[in-house]
Parts: C-alpha cells; structure tokens; sequence
C-alpha cells in the first residue's frame, strides 16, 4: 500500500479532530449528569468539576421523584411505543411481503402510495387527526397515539422491508409451497424468521421518533393520565425554572434510560444503517 | 415464469395487504386531504362554509397574518440554509476520517458521535439552555479558558443570535445523521475503484476530491431532502427552548410553531383550526415542492454515478 495514505501525521490528525467533535458531542450530556448529582452550591459554584464526596447531594433527584409523577409517565410511554412498535412491525412486514412476493395489478402503484409517507410528514394532518380524534372519543387516550404512530412508522417500515424481502431465496418458499404450506404459513414460518435482523434494524428507526415526540402528545394527548414521559418533562422543566437541582436531576433521569438503551443497542443501529438498508 | 390462466382470486394478498394500508389511509392520508380541504372552508355560525382562497388571502393579505408567515418562513430558510453549510460538511468530513482504513477506535467515535441523536428535543433544547445560560456559567467558564470570555453574550436571548444558535444546537443534534450515511456509502466504495485510483498515484485529498466525494454525492443528495422535509416542519426545539411566542420577539419563530400557535391559540389569541390548515397547506406545498426538485432534478443527474 502506499505510504502517503496512512502516513503518521495524517492519523493523529484524524484522531484529532475525531477526538474534539467527540468531546463537543458528549459534553452536555455529561457536564448535566455529572452537575445532577452535585449540592446547588456546587452546581454554581465550580459547574466544570465532577461531583467528590464534600460536594455530593442527591437532593434533586429526590425532589423529582417526590414531585413528578414520573414512573406513571414512563409507564405511558413504555406502552406507546411497545404498542406502536408491534403494530408497524407487523403490519408493515405483512404489506412489504405482499408487494415483494406477489406479482399483482397495481402492485407498483400500491409501493408508491405507501411510500409517500416518508417524505410527507404526518405533522401536517394534524388539524384534521385532532378532528377525527374528537369525533371518535379518543382525545386523550393513549390509543390516539398508538394509532398516529403506527401510521407514522408504516412507510418507512414497508419500504426497508420489502427490500430485505425480496432477498429471501424463492426456492424455500416454492419448496414450502410443494410440501402444502398455505401463504399464512410461508410468510410466519419461513420468511418472518428470515428477516428478524432487518425488523431489529425497522424497530429501532421507529422507536426514537416515537420515544421522543412531543407535538402529538401535546395535542392528542395532554391530560395528566396520558402524558409521556417527554410531555411531562417538559412540563416539569418548565415548572422548576429556578430549581436548578431538580432539574438538572430529571434531565438525568429522562436521558439515562435511552443512553443504556442505545449502548446496549448501538451495534444493531450501526449495523442497520451502515448496511444501506435506507437508500 | 408465466402466469398461469384464470387463477382463482389471491385472498391472501388482501389480507396482507389490509391492515397496513387501512390505518395508513385512514390516519394519515385522509385526513392530510381533510387538512387541505378545511383550509378552504371558514367556521361562521358553528358551520364549516366554503369560501375558496379566503384564508390564504387572509394569510398573506391581511398584516396580522403575513407578516408572522413570512417572519417565520424566512426564519425557517435560515435555519435550513444554517443546517446545509454546517451540519453536511462536518458530516463528511467526520464521515471520511472514520472511513479510513486500519483507523483504531472507530467504532468507539461512531458510538459517541451519534448519542445526541437519540436524545428527544426536550433534553437536547433544556441542556443547552441552561449551559448557554449566564446564570449557571458554564459557557463564559469554558471561554475564559481560551481567553474568549469578552465575546460571551446570552446568545438564546439577544434577537440577533438565538435563531442561528437554535439552528447550530440543532446541528450538534443531527450531525449523526449525515455522517453515518455518508459513512455508508464511503465503505461501500468498490475496493477495486480505490485501487486502481491509487495505481495512477490519486491519493489523499485529491483521491477524496477525485473519485470519493463525486461517488458519494446521491447520498449527500439524499441528506439535502431528509434534512429540508426536517426542517421545515421542525417545532419541538423551538417550543422547548424559547417557548411557544418563539421569543424574543418572535425571531426564532418558524413554520412549525407559528402552525401551532395559529391552531391553538396561545394567550390572546384565539385558536383557529382554518388558518391552521391553511398554514399546513402552506408548509406541505412547500415540501412537497422540495421533494419533486429532489426526485426530477438531483435524482435524476446523479443515478449517472451509481453502481
């Protein structure tokens, strides 16, 4: 190989600057989680050094728990997106199973109009959603959420997945076809544990935007029995202005979850999309 | 293969095909088609009535309305055109020293990088308002380290500043995106392309300028659309960082929260589900207007390139 590629100072250079944007991309995460657990004098006083046994208070985090009902929140949207996550797991692979196995008359057509939803955002129906929300009675309930998300997710879902679909190999679902299996049968049996992989890679895409939403919990779903955990930091944020403990703590607490998640997860994400399932 | 002749009707692919397209029709595209048609009606005595364009001439005729729309979509212009000269060179570049070879760590870096991705608006808006803040002082601490502290200033509170500093929060959120993809699309380079630059001595930088960035641009093409269709209908930042009124004194206020106050109302103003679709309206034609720009004219120059 040629030397003037990988040439020592060109490596420490990347290093660098690789180094730097690390450091810029987890510095808040940090500089909060480290501050959560620091006396309000200490937050204040020296807000760039790690907490130490003098300056250690968990003050904050007790106010948390103490005020916001924030274990019911999680809870809510623990089923939000479990619920939703299942929907357009689903859903999605049966329709992406049908378009990439089937040969049909519209078949085409029906990709194209499933696919529309990934570049027009469902955000923009909001004022007619609410309206058919009204009217059906599900205005805070958590299944107008779990609809409008299931909605959301199904496109992209579709799409990734019937790419992945149509490299499962013809001759096994002909070989299950000769032996009497019925199509039910070929796409759970066969095809479903086939493509587990891409479903992990469709589920976590669709997870995050669901996990995070605020703009649909605030307008379908504001009551104090429906918030998610999202809506209701943020309300609590918004409460606790001067507390600076407290909120530093729900910070903590709201980001925590989702960064074990993703340590545990990020390999999977990486994967999914390094290997260009998203073209 | 041939189909066989008069084949008895394929239930089966119904029934696949039902759910997905039922909740999809029924949640999503009927009523973005109940959005735009209400954006021609007007409430008068308790009934919807047709009045054609009557709001859209409301939207930019009337002051009380214009001049919010075109404050907040020329906002929304900067905040795309802030996104598109930070946030994609970083990306590549961030996405190009990963993509070197026999690179130790990598794996490590990607992990790190993409975090604040992950994380929902509302932490992302809250954490950086409180480092940007005086009160706390960690921003004016970290810049007297470098000797900077005399340029400090509540970037998210002065008028000239906070739109681009949202939009500059916003980057450090998304600025994964980009890089994994344009990550992607550099290892999927074909070693031989590589190789054969490198026999007739392109290497380096100009390798890069040469070969890789011409062969990457469908994916760069792609983040352009991605991050536009993002943009314009951002809103969580905003509301979590500077409230709906998108203060101070409107000048970080964009489509997404000036949607939202026109249809919710907020403090003196009465919420009004019409001009809302109509604002919608406005917002979907606007990307629906990028995405054929996208689809007629990048895609099609740019598939030259593909394998």
């Amino acid at each position: 190989m040629s030397t003037a590629t990988h040439s020592l100072p060109r490596t420490i250079g990347a290093h660098v600057v690789l180094l730097t944007y690390t450091v810029i991309a987890l510095f808040p995460v940090i500089i909060v989680i480290m501050n959560s657990f620091k006396s309000r004098a200490a937050i204040f006083g020296a807000p760039l050094a790690p907490p130490t046994p003098n300056t250690f208070d968990l003050i904050g985090y007790t106010t948390v728990i103490g005020q916001g009902d924030f274990i019911h929140y999680f809870q809510n949207s623990l089923v939000v997106t479990v619920a939703s996550l299942f929907f357009v797991l689903l859903f999605g692979a049966m329709a992406a199973f049908a378009l990439s196995e089937y040969r049909f008359r519209g078949n085409s057509l029906m990709g194209l109009y499933l696919a529309l939803g990934i570049m027009i955002p469902i955000r923009l129906a909001t004022v007619a959603i609410l309206q058919l929300m009204v009217m059906s009675g599900l205005v805070n309930t958590l299944t107008a959420l779990i609809l409008v998300y299931t909605a959301q997710g199904l496109p992209l879902a579709v799409f990734i997945l019937s790419e992945f679909m149509k490299q499962v190999s013809d001759d096994l679902k002909n070989a299950g076809r000769i032996d009497g299996l019925s199509e039910y049968t070929i796409f759970f049996r066969l095809v479903l544990p086939l493509v587990r992989p891409s479903m992990a890679t469709v589920a976590v895409f669709t997870m995050i935007p669901i996990w995070n939403d605020l703009w649909f919990p605030l307008i379908l779903a504001p009551s104090e029995e429906t918030k998610t955990v999202t809506l209701g930091a943020q309300l609590f944020l918004g409460q606790f202005v001067t507390n600076w403990n407290a909120i530093l703590a729900a910070l903590s607490l709201a980001i925590m979850p989702v960064l074990i998640l993703y340590v545990i997860f990020s390999r999977q994400l990486i994967r999914g999309i390094t290997s260009g399932a998203v073209k | 293969m041939a189909a066989a002749p008069k084949r008895p009707f394929r239930w089966h692919i119904v029934v696949f095909l039902a759910p997905a397209v039922l909740v999809y029709t029924a949640i999503m595209i009927l009523p973005l088609a109940g959005t735009l048609q209400l954006s021609l009606f007007r409430n008068i005595d308790q009934a919807q009535v047709f009045v054609g364009f009557e709001n859209f001439r409301r939207l930019f005729g009337d002051p009380n309305w214009s001049v919010g729309f075109w404050n907040a979509l020329r906002n929304n212009v900067w905040f795309f055109i802030i996104h598109m000269l930070v946030q994609n060179p970083i990306g590549v570049l961030l996405a190009a020293l990963l993509s070197s070879p026999r690179l130790r760590f990598s794996a490590f870096y990607r992990t790190a990088i993409f975090v604040p991705t992950i994380l929902s608006f509302v932490i992302v808006g809250f954490a950086w308002k409180l480092i940007l803040s005086p009160l706390w002082g960690v921003a004016p601490n970290l810049m007297d380290l470098v000797g900077l502290k005399s340029l400090f200033t509540p970037w998210l509170g002065k008028e000239q500043y906070a739109l681009t500093t949202l939009s500059l929060i916003s980057v450090w959120q998304f600025v994964g995106i980009p890089m994994m993809l344009i990550y992607a699309a550099l290892l999927s380079i074909p070693e031989e392309v590589i190789e054969a630059a490198e026999c007739d001595g392109i290497t380096g930088m100009s390798q890069f300028w040469k070969i890789k960035l011409p062969l990457i641009l469908p994916s760069i093409g792609i983040i352009s659309i991605l991050t536009f269709v993002g943009n314009f209908n951002a809103f969580d930042l905003i509301y979590t960082a500077q409230g709906a009124l998108a203060g101070p004194n409107y000048s970080t206020d964009i489509l997404g929260t000036f949607l939202y106050r026109a249809f919710f109302g907020f403090q003196l103003q009465i919420g009004d589900p019409n001009m809302g679709a109509a604002i919608a309206t406005m917002m979907f034609l606007i990307i629906l207007g990028g995405v054929c720009v996208y689809l007629f004219l990048v895609q099609t120059r740019l598939r030259r390139y593909q394998f």
